[in-house]
């Protein structure tokens, strides 16, 4: 029995008995079984990996089952491993067993256990179905599958509105792109006769130059195909425009945040492009869209990140951007350098996510940063480990010694999109650099604000309900007194802590920021040669487009563009050492001289409103008009209701002699059988 | 299985039960009713396991001719088979989601329920087309009589509603019965399938036949008795209703229109696709705003049915598997979350959404049933709604990019109304003492989720179990239609391609 098997449905077999067992079961068996389940999938996989990295082991495809056979269209169930997959493997496994692991401390409190770790496992399960997909359709199972153990997650704490609402956003949304996805799989079915992705695949560059006609206007075949995939992903993965999900999927709990919405679900769209890799080099329309959107999502995100206040939500607007990096890697052929970046981005963001959730425990679930400072000395081991997923995501490195993980694919990502030469690459490599800056500042800045400075924590409701129980007051006689900072507790702690105590978190939480960390440090270092170095191509043996003159080329840039991001993560940190530390009234002066691009941003560009107005009102509006006019007003009116006054008015007299409709119908086919009858009889 | 008439057998262990329930003492009523549809689950089983896949294209076909050329005439191909096999299925679950909830009349309610059975299977099992025509129209008498006896407040005017819709177009479909029989000279549905028929008199025998399918299906804009109808009847009779009876029409336009006109079918395509398309935008946006949870689901159905028309229409494989598999899954999807409904409705006795609220906390048994069934409406791969959705909509994208992109944003709207449907239902917090107190499924309302979700996941994994029994007489039909298939608007035009030596160079890195 091939180990991919047990890699797949072992977390499927996990979720099914922890979220049927439920109560039943009880919550350390769900917990071990989910958790235990992970660690196997994750010790399997790497072996997987490891043999792709040595170059000997080949691609295989271990069938399952049939799914559908319909005329010429047939697909099954089938696990693909290739050097893709293993990538994706490794990744998946190692951050969700993390993940498991780290949320037995996070949840601890949480009365629901086991329908959150059967969540988590199902969508484990669901994205390995993702990446083994050995054709379009099994994709977009995983797709889907993924979208609802999303949607499940967001909504975990479903007795919360605002946890509802972005569930359901993140579902509705994500089918936008789904449509588009959809769409694609019929079209490319209609050009090339099979749903089978190697047969696409080796299909694909016949198309080049072929025209389909697509509502009602002719285009380039592969365009059309891939603008639609693409459509698709850009709804997973967050990118402008169907971005709006993301941040508040942050509703969701902390963990979810690091697996589904960091390392894993939101990469699955550079993951599809990348698959797909052949298809879209047919299209240089199709790759410049992808360029173009991967670049203003890059930037879009990193300026909104900014002004946030909330930690995860930096955290959250930095992954989008990062992303975007992703997809303009992707769209200027350099498809190692983004799938590099995704393997890197997946434990430095998850390292960082769970060090924000590492601080959230502390801080007493608040996760504003403005009530935030001085932490640093309290959880040291959350602030080391935020440091080194800090230094991973802002580059820091020196060319050709050592860099943090993020030093290696940023940076590989940038020489690429410059190397490419079109104005369209060098668009993304000036957005991809600013952008750079600004990933350097908010990520600085979120440091400085939680861990350095003094602390600000008296103004945080949750920390004055917590300090206010840990000080042992009546609390039914101050059950609903929201004034209890004129209390004389408080006049005792005047140094901003409001007599508050954080403590650093349990084992089970360290470990894998540990682990992680790791990761962050070392994921570049170790692995650049064997993702984005000469020779390559024995690494990815074809599982996506590797051009050996894209290489020569980010390898022949100039100085200044190989020194340039340092540069700006340099600056980055400088302006944000000065803005939250050396002078920290900096920033309020900044917001007064630019109020309107301070709001601008803080509004996240206004998208949220503009959808609202665009889309969900008038979708209401019209709902209503549709049932209320045209159903009851119009169909209704001139319909039965006209025909019964018309019946009504006319035959008085001879509805007297039926006394009820059924009889009415019942005589009306009697006529009719009657009539049925003779008219045989008279042949 | 030569000789036995199983299918007579099948038509008439319901009738004979329901002529039994009428003089049987009230309470024993259901448990013989029970006892007649699960023999005839059996039974429906056992026509299953003795159909020959790849064999002849009609099975158990029994034949007794009547009086003047009018004869009882019975076979069945995969496609009835498949909905017959539905029937027996979703029969048993209508008498359990009655057991407590109807306290007036149960013996003449239990034989209503048994003969509608009965004409339910006659309809797919007819080989004549009077003997169709009758069990067609029939089977509306005793739905009409759950809805107008047994239904809400408003019952009357739902079924009178219901009653005028089908009125109308039944008497054209039965002018047409007549011309047909006329110019063809039989009565035999096979021979007349595949009888060629002047074009010209296609045009008006299709209108005909459509005009009492179109209801059936309900096709926009003619759906509005089904809101009404549904909200009104007793749960049972919302499942059976949205389970088997909206299957006619499309069983309809699959068995006559379709392989009797095909011609006619081609030309007005176009309409078909126009009203499917409007029906996928308009009732799926009247669901979003409804506060009745019946009605919402019932302008979801509508939605559901034009994706079988669109798909039916496609003139491909494809399309008309996928259709058959949206209408099997439709009928166990709508059928449980009506039964869903009926559930909370019995504890509650009431249909507004904004009475429920938390029921995750107080029903999480319940709650994964519905979430589940919740799932499968909106198409989630893996479960049943999915393989049927994809197969009719890839038919149709091969037939016109406009309508497949118009149809399916079905799957946008159809996430937004379900879940904003199960949010306000199963989320949220419990801001109704009386709803919070409910309690979670008893033994009962068990036995029949179980089968259902079970079914709904097997389709959704495995479909092959329900393709393969079809597959022949949806090849058979296919060819039937293919000189008379449209041509897509997709028209490719093969391009250069790429030169070798550049692929060659794009791929160098395997080197």
């Amino acid at each position: 029995m091939s180990s991919i098997l047990i890699i797949v449905f072992l977390p499927l077999l996990a979720a099914i008995v922890a979220g049927l067992g439920n109560k039943q079961l009880g919550a350390v068996p769900a917990k071990v079984i989910t958790t235990g389940a992970l660690f196997i999938s994750c010790a399997l996989s790497w072996p997987i990996f490891i043999g792709f990295l040595g170059g000997h082991a080949e691609a295989s495809v271990t069938p399952v089952m049939d799914w559908v056979k319909s005329g010429n269209l047939n697909f099954a169930w089938a696990l693909r491993v290739d050097t893709l997959t293993a990538v994706m493997l490794v990744v998946i496994t190692s951050v969700s067993a993390l993940v498991h692991l780290y949320s037995w401390g996070y949840m601890s409190e949480e009365p629901d256990q086991p329908r959150f770790f059967a969540y988590l496992s199902l969508f484990t399960f669901a994205m390995l179905m993702l990446v083994t997909a050995d054709n379009l359709v099994q994709m977009f199972f995983g797709w889907e599958g993924v979208g609802l153990a999303s949607y499940l997650l967001i909504g975990f704490w479903f007795k919360k509105p605002s946890a509802n609402a972005a569930a359901m956003k993140a579902f509705v949304v994500n089918r936008v792109g789904d449509l588009g996805f959809m769409m694609g799989i019929f079209g490319t079915f209609l050009v090339f006769g099979t749903v089978s992705i190697p047969a696409i695949l080796e299909a694909a560059p016949g198309m080049a130059g072929s025209t389909i006609g697509f509502l009602g206007g002719r285009f380039d075949t592969m365009t059309v195909l891939c603008i639609l995939l693409f459509i698709g992903a850009m709804g997973k993965s967050a990118q402008l425009g169907l971005h709006t999900w993301l941040p508040d999927a942050m509703e969701g709990p902390t963990p979810v945040s690091a697996l589904i919405h960091a390392a894993t679900m939101v990469t699955a769209g550079v993951f599809m492009v990348c698959r797909l890799s052949p298809m879209f080099e047919v299209s240089p329309t199709a790759l410049a869209m992808v360029t173009f959107v991967g670049a203003m999502t890059c930037i879009f995100a990193a300026t909104v990140g900014t002004t946030q206040t909330d930690i995860k939500r930096v955290i959250a607007y930095s992954t989008c951007s990062q992303l975007g990096y992703m997809f303009f890697a992707a769209g200027v052929g350099a498809y190692g350098a983004s799938m590099f970046h995704l393997f890197t981005h997946a434990f430095f963001k998850a390292l960082l996510f769970l060090g924000a959730g590492s601080v959230i425990h502390a801080m007493h679930h608040e996760q504003d940063m403005r009530y935030y400072g001085g932490l640093r000395k309290k959880i040291p081991l959350t602030y080391w480990a935020m440091m080194m997923g800090t230094l991973a995501i802002t580059g820091v490195g020196i060319v050709d010694v050592f860099g943090f993980a993020g030093f290696y694919s940023k940076d590989a990502i940038l020489e690429a999109a410059y190397a490419k030469g079109t104005e369209l690459g060098h668009f993304a490599f000036f957005l991809g650099i600013f952008a750079a800056l600004l990933t350097s500042f908010y990520s600085w800045r979120l440091i400085f604000l939680t861990f350095f400075g003094k602390p600000r924590w008296e103004q945080s409701e949750h920390i004055q309900h917590a300090a206010h129980d840990a000080h042992g007051h009546d609390d039914h006689a101050h059950a609903d007194a929201h004034g209890h900072d004129d209390h004389g507790h408080h006049d005792a702690h005047n140094d901003g802590t409001a007599g508050y105590h954080p403590h650093e978190s349990p084992l089970n939480m360290l470990i894998p920021l540990g682990v992680l960390s790791l990761g962050a440090v070392l994921a570049g270092f170790v692995f650049h040669h064997a993702f984005i170095s000469e020779g390559t191509g024995h690494f990815w043996k074809g599982s996506l487009v590797f051009a050996e003159h894209t290489l020569h080329a980010m390898h022949a840039v100039p100085t200044w563009v190989k020194w340039a991001p340092f540069a700006v993560m340099a600056t980055g940190l400088l302006i944000a050492w000065y803005a939250y530390i050396k002078n920290t009234k900096f920033p309020a002066a900044f917001v007064d001289q630019f109020g309107f691009l301070y709001k601008f941003l803080l509004n996240k560009w206004y998208f949220d409103e503009l959808y609202r107005a665009v889309f969900i009102v008038p979708a209401m509006w019209l709902g209503r008009m549709f049932w209320k006019v045209m159903d009851q007003g119009v169909i209704d009116r001139f319909g039965p209701n006209g025909a019964a006054w018309v019946v009504a008015q006319g035959s008085r007299a001879a509805a007297k002699l039926q006394s009820g409709y059924l009889y009415s119908y019942a005589l009306v086919m009697l006529v009719g059988l009657v009539g049925a009858i003779s008219w045989v009889i008279a042949q | 299985m030569n000789g036995f008439p199983i299918l007579s057998l099948m038509l008439l262990v319901p009738l004979v039960a329901a002529v039994a329930c009428l003089v049987v003492p009230r309470e024993q009523a259901r448990s013989l009713a029970l006892i007649a549809t699960l023999v005839d689950f059996m039974l429906g089983m056992f026509l299953w396991a003795n159909y020959d896949i790849g064999g002849a294209q009609w099975q158990f076909t029994e034949s007794a001719a009547l009086f003047a050329g009018f004869s009882w005439k019975l076979g069945i191909d995969g496609i009835a088979l498949m909905l017959i096999a539905l029937t027996v299925f979703l029969m048993p679950v209508c008498i359990g989601a009655s057991w407590l909830s109807i306290d007036k009349r149960q013996g003449e309610y239990y034989a209503a329920f048994l003969l509608m059975e009965t004409l339910m299977i006659g309809v797919f099992a007819a080989q004549d087309l009077f003997l169709f025509y009758i069990m067609f129209e029939a089977g509306l008498i005793p739905m009409y009589l759950i809805i107008g006896v047994w239904g809400g407040a408003d019952r009357i005017y739902a079924s009178y509603k219901f009653f005028l819709y089908t009125l109308l177009g039944s008497v054209l479909m039965l002018i047409a019965m007549f011309w047909m029989v006329n110019e063809a000279g039989t009565t035999d549905i096979p021979t007349l399938m595949a009888y060629n028929f002047p074009a010209g008199a296609q045009t008006w025998l299709w209108l005909a036949f459509f005009a009492s399918f179109a209801v059936k299906m309900p096709m926009w804009p003619v759906h509005t008795w089904l809101p009404d109808a549904h909200v009104q009847a007793p749960t049972g009779g919302s499942v059976i209703l949205a389970g088997v009876l909206l299957k006619m029409g499309g069983y309809g336009f699959i068995r006559f229109s379709l392989p009797m006109f095909p011609e006619a079918s081609a030309q007005f395509a176009p309409l078909i696709f126009g009203l499917s398309m409007a029906a996928v935008v308009i009732t799926s946006l009247i669901a979003l705003v409804q506060t009745d949870m019946k009605k919402l689901i019932a302008y979801s159905s509508v939605a559901h049915m034009a994706i079988v028309t669109v798909g039916l229409f496609a003139f491909n494989i494809q399309g008309l598997e996928g259709s058959m598999i949206v209408m099997l899954s439709h009928g166990l999807v709508a059928g449980a979350l009506f039964l869903c409904v009926g559930v909370i409705y019995d504890r509650l006795h009431t249909r507004e959404i904004s009475r429920y609220g938390g029921l995750a906390i107080n029903m999480p048994r319940y709650s994964i049933f519905f979430l589940l069934f919740t799932m499968a409406s909106i198409g989630l791969p893996g479960t049943s709604g999915f393989v049927g959705e994809f197969l009719s909509l890839l038919g149709i994208y091969e037939m016109s990019s406009w309508v497949a992109l118009v149809c399916t944003t079905g799957i946008i709207l159809g996430a937004a109304y379900m879940l904003y449907l199960y949010w306000r239902v199963a989320y949220g917090v419990q801001k109704n003492a009386d709803a919070a107190t409910m309690l979670d499924l008893d033994k009962r309302e068990w036995a029949m989720m179980v089968p259902l979700a079970a079914v709904v996941l097997w389709m959704g994994v495995y479909p092959e179990s329900f393709l393969a029994p079809m597959r022949a007489d949806i090849a058979a039909l296919d060819a039937r239609l293919s000189h008379a298939k449209p041509h897509g608007d997709a028209d490719v035009k093969a391009g250069t391609g790429k030169p070798a030596a550049e692929e060659h160079s794009a791929h160098g890195g395997a080197h």
